[in-house]
């Protein structure tokens, strides 16, 4: 204690310069913390959802509809293969018959059965050739991605689990992609996009958003498709239920008095031949519509289509809706079109949007959506930071009463560094201060008198058991700081347990909570050290004062 | 005894203090048993608000569904841990809660719970439903608080799927599990195994009373509340941790003492240092609670308890668990962790 190795002073004194130095850009605007030289840190402290208002949504990938869509291509190409049909080649094998081709009911297991056991062993073979090399982390793997296993004349082809997880991987990665664009179309500020888990998308919006109109962007899996209108039976067949093999019945919701179109299943061209969509007004009626360009094969596809179907009807279906069922007039061939409908320009603008930034590879599920309004994040903040201020006060004061304007003082300069270093410490580490970060924070400040406390009772036992001021003071400082270690220990452990299991704001409370336990240990035992010293080599008591 | 100076001006508890502490650890564990029983009761009755035997005999399925139901309206719990969808409306006016709540409990959605909010004007209704069902059910909410209050406004809606908030919840009394484990192997690997017992005796006391707290008063039982409890946890360990420190000192210090004698000495040896951090604790979250909003009441409401609790729980709990320590343990040199002067 007397004998203070300057090594402490020195840290003291640099460590606290530091924390001023990074904690100051908290008390600017963002403007000025901009203005700031280079070499001086920028970063302030970031608020949460909770502060600054904002809306926060949770996604599900809907990987099993992925998984589906590769089973049902491979349950369809089977047909070909069976038939003797090899790829890349005119070639025929001998066809091998079958029957009971299918998908079973869970969509995850494409099933065949062979007429001749003796054609087992082949048709397996050919299925097998349908595998497709998987891509994993290092780029593409050798291995494929079906399994196909025979019990008795039935063929069945599973996806293997590496294919599962490198599926959802890329799926995940996509969604995340075609998210991102979506949103950046709309000029949202600061969208933070992140994933959560193996198949969940945080999605997180700061300020004045609208969580259901970022709901209703993310939501839907906008997959455009042009089909075919099937008109070889009429409507009253159809809804009576005898649709045609190849064509399926699609909800038209625009238009009242043709709530369904009966359309060929294929699909004469898909959104991912788009390149470009833009909401734009009919010159003719006025009406908003979606005018569309397509790339060059697509465009060639289009061409044709258009030329050898005028007169007949088309449908452009999005997500297994038809928007509209327009009739060819003339063929179109130079690529460009635009989509009727009953838009807005609202709703044209979001269509053009989805359009433009492309198609999610399987549909997104909500599970969360939580919206803070902005006013009320900033009550939260105001109220935060007069509690915090009261709770300061009394503390000060208590510790001035309490222990005097010496050692009281001391403590409160302690107090005073670690708030700083607290504050310097979450700004650098880009750590979010939330709601419960603020109570985490105001909580400290009463706990992080604890080190002081201890430290001064035990001086007052050593002083009172007969030891003289520097005997006391050297004691008490030796004996307590075992026991604030040990006890600080414990706090920390519940503070990590927090954060590692918490979400969201209680993770903002974990972070602050143990920043200000580190912080507190170091300006109770450092600083108070220090100054106590410090004190006792300039005034060199006699009388304990506390 | 050297002359003593004029500071401080206060002085909560006297220079020594001889207080016997032991001498009345029977009747509170009397006491604390009989609250840890209250709270159980409460669990079961939702803050003594029905008859378990009524819900277990209206409540459909095997005895194990049956006793889930009983336990089911434990906790006012909030959307985080309960799912489904809040509605938040700002009045021109003040809200008459009650009557806002006969009147939602007429509409065609699950469980509506109304709750005031910061100011007199602002309520926030909570409700089970699906997320196909939100813009259904929100309108429908959001019509009939307007037909009452016409003016309102709606902040945007939140929803927590049940999937979240099972995980949620999974996650919640994982964390508790893992503080509570944690704790016993730091103070059986610090201290003592018998000591890290008590402790965790401790903990689970300061638990459960808490839960309980907040099961009687209602407090909406949310993400923060975990947090709270947590940090419950840490501050009794902490409060703990300082008494069994002394205890350890002092067994090597009078090693012929009785133990009871020695958890009275260490105990009120550091009597002043647990009533000061308390006190600054306790004040900067009374501070909190007037000033900083309703949003974060329920935790610090719950805190305060949990304060209370652990500060008496390390006297009165943690420390005569270590009468059942023999003392030889503790004589064992190679036990000893530290050998300061």
């Amino acid at each position: 204690m007397i004998n203070l190795p300057p090594w402490r002073i020195w840290t003291v004194v640099i460590v606290t310069i530091l924390g001023i130095i990074w904690a100051f850009p908290n008390t600017l605007s963002e403007d000025a913390r901009n203005k700031l030289p280079k070499f001086l840190p920028h970063s302030a402290i970031n608020l949460g959802l909770d502060l600054q208002g904002g809306s926060h949504l949770l996604f599900e990938v809907d990987k099993n509809a992925i998984y589906k869509q590769r089973i049902d291509a491979v349950s369809d190409d089977m047909v070909g293969v069976l038939r003797g049909n090899v790829e890349g080649s005119k070639t025929k094998l001998p066809a091998l018959a079958f029957s009971g081709r299918g998908v079973s009911p869970d969509g995850l297991t494409a099933k065949v059965t062979m007429t001749n056991p003796s054609d087992v062993t082949e048709a397996v073979r050919r299925i097998t050739t349908l595998g497709q090399p998987i891509t994993d982390a290092n780029g593409v793997s050798a291995l494929k991605d079906l399994i196909v296993t025979s019990n008795g004349t039935t063929i069945s082809v599973n996806l293997s689990p590496e294919a599962m997880v490198s599926m959802e991987r890329r799926a995940v990665a996509q969604s995340i992609e075609v998210v991102r664009r979506r949103i950046d179309e709309t000029g949202t500020k600061e969208p933070s996009i992140t994933r959560q888990g193996n198949d969940r998308i945080v999605v997180q919006a700061p300020g004045e958003s609208d969580p259901e109109k970022l709901k209703s962007l993310i939501g839907q899996t906008a997959k455009l498709t042009f089909q075919m209108v099937d008109e070889s039976v009429s409507m009253q067949e159809a809804m009576a239920g005898r649709i045609p093999p190849g064509s399926v019945l699609l909800p038209q919701p625009s238009r009242p008095e043709e709530p369904y179109v009966l359309v060929k299943s294929r699909a004469t061209l898909g959104g991912e031949n788009l390149t470009d969509a833009r909401p734009n007004q009919d010159q003719n009626s006025g009406n908003w519509v979606v005018s569309f360009r397509l790339d060059s094969a697509g465009s060639k596809i289009f061409g044709r289509v258009t030329t050898d179907n005028v007169g007949k009807r088309f449908a452009i279906v999005l997500d297994n809706k038809v928007i509209s069922a327009p009739n060819i007039q003339e063929p179109i061939p130079g690529g460009s079109g635009q989509i009727t409908g009953n838009f807005t320009l609202e709703s044209a603008s979001e269509l053009s949007t989805l359009l433009r930034a492309g198609a999610l590879p399987a549909p997104l599920k909500i599970l969360e959506q939580r919206s803070v309004g902005a006013e009320l994040g900033q009550d939260a903040v105001n109220a935060g930071a007069k509690a915090g201020i009261i709770a300061l006060a009394f503390v000060v004061v208590f510790m001035l009463l309490a222990y005097g304007f010496t050692f009281g003082g001391f403590s409160i300069i302690a107090l005073g560094v670690n708030v700083i270093l607290i504050f310097a410490g979450m700004g650098t580490f880009g750590a979010t201060l939330t709601l419960p970060g603020i109570a985490g924070l105001v909580l400290t400040l009463g706990m992080a008198v604890d080190a002081n406390v201890l430290i001064y009772e035990r001086m007052r036992e050593e002083y009172a058991a007969g030891r003289s001021v520097a005997m006391a003071l050297d004691a008490g400082f030796s004996r307590a700081v075992m026991t604030i270690i040990d006890a600080h220990v414990t706090s920390l452990l519940a503070a990590i347990i927090l954060f590692y299991f918490g979400s969201g704001p209680v993770r903002g409370f974990a972070w602050t909570l143990s920043l200000g336990i580190l912080t507190s240990v170091f300006t109770a035992v450092l600083v108070t050290q220090v100054l106590i010293a410090l004190w006792y080599r300039r005034t060199k008591p006699t009388v304990l004062p506390i | 005894m050297k002359t003593s100076s004029k500071w401080p001006l206060i002085r909560l508890v006297p220079k020594q203090t001889h207080f016997e502490f032991v001498h009345f650890a029977r009747l509170a564990a009397s006491i604390s048993i009989l609250l840890v029983i209250l709270s159980f009761v409460s669990f079961a009755t939702g803050g003594f608000r029905k008859n378990p035997v009524e819900t277990f005999n209206a409540a459909q399925g095997n005895f194990g569904q049956k006793t889930s139901a009983v336990f089911a309206d434990a906790f006012n719990l909030g959307i985080d841990f309960k799912g489904g969808i809040l509605v938040e409306a700002v009045a021109p006016k003040a809200i008459d809660i009650a009557d806002l709540r006969s009147e939602l409990h007429h509409l065609p959605i699950r469980d509506p719970q109304v709750q005031g909010f910061d100011k007199p004007n602002q309520v926030m209704v909570r409700y089970l439903a699906d997320h196909e069902d939100m813009e259904r059910t929100t309108k429908i909410v959001r019509d009939a608080i307007s037909q009452k209050y016409p003016g309102t406004t709606f902040p945007p809606a939140s929803f927590v799927g049940s999937k979240v908030s099972g995980e949620l919840y999974q996650n919640g009394i994982m964390a508790l599990v893992a503080a509570i484990s944690f704790m016993l192997v730091f103070i059986w690997f610090r201290f003592e195994l018998q000591m890290g017992v008590g402790s965790v005796a401790a903990l689970l006391h300061d638990v459960i009373l808490t839960l309980g707290f907040m099961s009687v008063t209602r407090l909406e039982f949310s993400l923060t509340s975990i947090a709270a409890i947590l940090t419950i946890i840490g501050y009794s360990m902490n409060d703990t941790v300082v008494v069994y420190d002394r205890l350890r000192e002092n067994m090597r210090k009078f090693k012929k003492m009785p133990m009871a004698q020695l958890i009275d000495l260490s105990t009120n040896e550091t009597l002043s240092r647990t009533i000061i951090t308390g006190m600054t604790t306790l004040l900067a979250l009374v501070g909190l609670t007037v000033i900083g909003g309703t949003t974060i009441q329920s935790f610090t409401i719950a805190m305060i308890f949990g304060v209370i609790i652990g500060t008496y729980s390390s006297i009165y709990v943690a420390a005569p668990f270590s009468l059942l320590i023999p003392r030889n343990k503790i004589d064992k040199p190679e036990k000893i962790v530290d050998d300061r002067p």
